[in-house]
């Protein structure tokens, strides 16, 4: 299935993330990683507890807001049957909760302050997605 | 405040994942298909990202502590470490599966498509998982240290 190339929406897309990602650190003074708010949020208990839970709320509200504002849904489609989901859903899970982070917290983050770690992240997952979607597309 | 601004930040960062296309998985797959239906969109959605990130960190780190807590906690980890090569490697392969990241997938949860909702579950159960995993061969060092 193919999707059109689209620099403008990628472009203003990106950026916002980027704005999310500074305005976290110029309030709370933290990594914007959805892997450790996420985790944050479920698994641990303390005062840092309420605001990933209400940060997770405002980032799943803002399609359904768009939706209702706009009338645009947000562009989406899942070539991938539903038992790959979960498979791949369960090796998500564990490979941020060893790698310490995603493409939020590694990609955008820490590639942004040059932490060694975040770019070794970085770089590891991008070749294992892009060589993962090279068997499962051509090879398998 | 904290909460109010937590609330602004994630409907921004909602925001940002509806419109760049992170959260759809078909132009995620896409991106990484570079001998099939490529389409470079993401990279221009992480180049946007860092470099907005970029300036924005610096000036904000020049600031001696964030608006609304006492100190900046940025991460004080530096290992480059198996753990995390082998952890990135295997969120890369699920990536490469599904075209879901935790970043791109929890606002989708807001596009109302159950096959996200199938994924995230999915995804917290192998965090859990994980963290069950590492709590239990903690436990048996400390017993054998005993």
């Amino acid at each position: 299935m193919t999707t059109s190339f689209t620099p403008a929406s990628a472009l203003i897309g990106g950026s916002l993330i980027g704005l999310a990602s500074v305005l976290l650190m110029l309030t709370h003074g933290r990594i914007a990683g959805v892997t450790g708010i996420l985790s944050g949020a479920l698994f641990s208990g303390g005062p840092g507890k309420a605001w990933r839970i209400i940060f997770l709320i405002g980032a799943i509200a803002a399609p359904a807001l768009i939706y209702y504002t706009t009338g645009h849904p947000m562009e989406f489609s899942v070539p991938v049957p539903n038992w790959a989901l979960v498979a791949g859903g369960l090796i998500v899970g564990v490979g941020v909760f060893y790698g310490s982070g995603c493409t939020s917290g590694h990609g955008i983050c820490g590639v942004s302050r040059l932490s060694p770690r975040s770019l070794v992240a970085t770089g590891t997952f991008m070749a294992s997605t892009s060589l993962t979607v090279f068997i499962v597309r051509h090879i398998i | 405040m904290q909460i109010v601004m937590a609330l602004l930040i994630g409907l921004i960062f909602g925001t940002g994942i509806s419109i760049s296309g992170m959260g759809n998985p078909a132009k995620v797959l896409n991106f990484f298909d570079f001998a099939g239906t490529w389409d470079p969109s993401l990279a221009l959605v992480m180049a946007s990202g860092v470099i907005v990130t970029a300036i924005g960190f610096r000036l904000v780190l020049a600031r001696p502590a964030p608006a609304l807590d006492k100190a900046f906690n940025l991460p004080t980890n530096r290992a480059i470490d198996k753990r995390l090569v082998v952890g990135s490697a295997i969120f890369g392969v699920g990536w490469g599966i599904t075209g879901f990241c935790p970043g791109g997938a929890i606002p989708a949860l807001g596009s109302d498509n159950f096959e996200v909702v199938v994924f995230v579950i999915s995804m917290v159960a192998g965090m859990a998982g994980a963290m069950a995993m590492q709590l239990r061969s903690a436990r048996k060092a400390i017993v054998s240290k005993n």
